[in-house]
């Protein structure tokens, strides 16, 4: 790279933005720092297709591993706390990775001064979401930090799951593969975004934050195996994680808007300030990779499992073309063609 | 609007019938002109991001080709201003500017290669991102702290920083930055660039004709003969505008056509009008990377230059003769802006220059044509890969 051409010297909130500049984070200081046969234990997955969760093997299956902090503002949003939030996440995680979850622990980080009812509150939204699903919490740390030091409270929770059979690993998807979404897009973005940003727009969207159990278990039941990808559109949303596994599996991944369900409402807040509904997060939606010759049958299980919305919004295909191998495409509504980008940088308004 | 009457708008049969036409018009409207493509530009950001974002190049016949003009008012605020923006934020006087200009590179000079104000706020810089200059004033109200506003933007933005300006509303704390720039006078700048193959069609930005009018592009078709359409921002806003070009390039009529009445009068926005017209003079300012374009620029009349926020801390703009290029190395912005170069003919488009870390101004703002392709895949990579994996 010629010499005037600069990175960016300190982080800013982009790299934790979860687009990205969060993979280049990944990419560049984490995997550059480990040696590759330490990215993954011997006969299992981690560093190496950074799923949902990692897998260790064990006999007649896996151990499903996974660890995410969860930081958000405010710390009660509509339609729950970082407690829930926390909870679900973890839960979902090892979902994701076609394991039932089984414990979890919780590293708290409290900034001095706050409120013992709020802590409450929250970790009884942790704690309950977590046994309400069969998930013990086995351990964890508190700590506090000066004020003005962290803000509020950070909870960064592992959760340990098994996979009994066959893993989902999102290596596994492959061209055919028809893609599901288990109910509308972008609810938990569009709702902490509109709690952060007065706008003078009534909107009463809830976030969707969810353990999805009542999903992911019987569908495993059904179709161990069938299912050659899943996943939660969390940070950087349906955009991000249809972009993650293109990449990690060379396809081209097809879309098309018209059949992908987002509210009336979410769709005309994102609109109004800027964002792609497609980028913002839901945190109780799963998306699947399904084998074409079942995926009618589920996206059918689904709509009987009371997931009303879900909806087969797309198809895998082979790139005719080594260079397209990782990219998205969306057919709009108008019926152009796009790329749908993985999203970048952080959320900001636009000033005209 | 109601979301079944979006839908109407963005897809299904209307769409299709106007594509129909556009199809039939377009080898008319070639023969008529004597040249092929017919290069039609749009001169709103928001355009471009309808065009890119619901793939409408991809619908395009082949005689008809859509390029973006200067319609991104963050893209073109001279590296100056920002600098200058920087240097007050590590001095210790809040900078409160829109999201946009949030990001917006300098010339990466100030406080050791600081690019930005994310960076200097991020190297302890004070910066405070606002939706509007409102919140801006009652922040430094309440909190007293010498303060100034970055006030980029077209005709759109500059009533906003007009208004709290003639009507006394700014507290003694907080001054402006005044970067507002006009549109008519680009467009005509950049109608003379293209003069070797000239622009044939201008769908005219909607956002800024609510307040100047309409008529404010009637030179378009009194000076240049060109067909003009202000357009609305919803597919089918700009799928007509197309068609009525092309209708009136067939014919050998131009005329100036406000397909967006639904929003935009003839006469505009009156008072906001008068409230620029009262707060500022119409002087020829500097556009990043094109240098000074003649009564581009608006400036506080003498009588609210107390609210300016250079004169306050004694710092003096260059002039046209001191104005020197102001983008940096390899980045091709300026010709993109203007509509001369695509950004996939950038060496340093999605390479170094990306949305996250962006090296050029047109990178940066959601309306900069570079960043509107950099998230929907402008320049034909998109049809490329549905034709080879067999998609109609």
């Amino acid at each position: 790279m010629t010499w005037f051409i600069r990175m960016w010297k300190r982080v800013t909130l982009a790299h934790g933005a979860g687009g990205r500049e969060t993979k280049e984070v990944i990419e560049r200081i984490i995997r550059a720092l480990v040696p590759r046969e330490y990215w993954t234990v011997k006969g299992g997955t981690g560093l190496d297709i950074l799923d949902d969760s990692a897998l260790i093997p064990i006999d007649n299956g896996y151990l499903a591993v996974t660890i995410d902090s969860y930081t958000v503002k405010p710390l009660f949003f509509p339609g729950g706390d970082l407690g829930v939030l926390a909870a679900s996440g973890t839960i979902n995680d090892l979902l994701m990775a076609g394991a039932r979850p089984l414990a979890a622990l919780d590293a708290v980080i409290v900034e001095e001064g706050f409120e013992f009812e709020k802590l409450l509150t929250i970790t009884r939204s942790y704690t309950e979401t977590l046994y309400k699903h069969g998930v013990s919490l086995i351990g964890g740390d508190f700590k506090v930090m000066p004020r003005g030091e962290i803000d509020g409270v950070v909870i960064s929770s592992t959760g340990l799951g098994v996979v009994e059979g066959e893993p989902i690993r999102d290596d596994k998807i492959r061209p055919g593969d028809k893609i599901i979404v288990s109910g509308y897009l972008g609810d938990h973005g569009a709702a902490i975004l509109a709690s952060q940003q007065e706008i003078g727009v009534k909107f009463n969207v809830k976030s969707d934050v969810k353990p999805l159990t009542d999903l992911m278990l019987p569908l495993l039941k059904e179709y161990r195996g069938r299912i050659h990808g899943a996943g939660d559109p969390t940070r950087g949303g349906l955009s991000m994680l249809l972009n993650d596994w293109a990449q990690l599996t060379g396809t081209v991944i097809v879309v098309d808007e018209s059949s992908i369900p987002v509210r009336e409402q979410v769709r005309e807040y994102a609109e109004m300030l800027g964002v792609d509904p497609l980028s913002l997060a839901s945190e109780g939606v799963a998306v699947l990779a399904v084998d074409p010759s079942v995926a009618d049958e589920i996206l059918d299980y689904m709509h009987r499992l009371g997931y009303r919305e879900a909806s087969m919004v797309g198809e895998v295909y082979k790139p005719s073309n080594p260079s397209h191998a990782g990219r998205v495409l969306l057919r709009s509504i108008t019926g152009g063609v796009r790329i749908l980008e993985p999203p970048s940088g952080e959320i900001v308004p636009r000033i005209c | 609007m109601s979301g079944k009457a979006l839908a109407l708008l963005r897809g299904g049969p209307l769409v299709n019938a106007i594509l129909a036409k556009i199809r039939e018009l377009a080898p008319k409207a070639v023969e008529a002109v004597g040249q092929a493509p017919i290069k039609i530009m749009d001169f709103c950001g928001t355009h471009e991001y309808t065009i890119t974002h619901y793939g409408l190049r991809s619908l395009m016949p082949p005689e008809v080709e859509l390029v973006a003009g200067p319609g991104c008012p963050v893209c073109v605020t001279p590296a100056f201003y920002v600098d200058t923006a920087i240097k007050l934020s590590l001095e210790g006087v809040r900078v409160y500017t829109y999201g946009d200009a949030y990001k917006l590179p300098g010339s990466g000079r100030p406080g050791g290669g600081i690019r930005s104000l994310e960076e200097a706020r991020a190297a302890g810089g004070d910066v405070v991102v606002v939706y509007s200059i409102l919140d801006a004033i009652r922040r430094a109200s309440r909190e007293g702290k010498d303060s100034v506003f970055l006030a980029v933007g077209f005709e759109t933005t500059a009533p906003a920083t007009a208004a709290p300006v003639v009507r006394g509303m700014l507290p003694s704390n907080l001054t402006i930055i005044n970067v507002h720039r006009l549109t008519p006078p680009i467009m005509r700048y950049t109608f003379e660039r293209h003069r070797e193959n000239p622009i044939r069609g201008v769908i005219a930005p909607g956002h800024v004709s609510t307040i100047v009018g309409a008529k404010a592009w009637r030179f378009v078709v009194e000076d240049y003969g060109i067909p003009t359409v202000v357009a609305g921002f919803e597919p089918v806003d700009v799928l007509l505008a197309v068609m009525e070009i092309l209708r009136q390039l067939s014919r050998g009529e131009p005329m100036l056509v406000n397909e967006y009445s639904r929003v935009v009068t003839w006469e505009g926005n009156r008072t906001a009008q008068k409230m620029i017209a009262e707060c500022c003079d119409v002087v020829d300012a500097a556009w990043r990377g094109i240098g000074f374009v003649p009564e581009s620029g608006l400036a506080f009349r003498d009588k609210y230059r107390i609210h300016d926020a250079l004169l306050q801390y004694g710092i003096r703009e260059p002039g046209p003769d001191e104005w020197s290029y102001d983008l940096p190395p390899g980045c091709r912005c300026a010709e993109v802006t203007l509509g001369m170069a695509r950004p996939t003919d950038c060496p340093l488009f999605m390479k170094v220059c990306t949305p996250g870390t962006p090296y050029g101004p047109c990178m940066v703002s959601s309306e900069g044509t570079c960043a509107v392709w950099a998230r929907f895949g402008g320049g034909g990579l998109a049809e490329e890969i549905a034709r080879g994996i067999g998609l109609k």
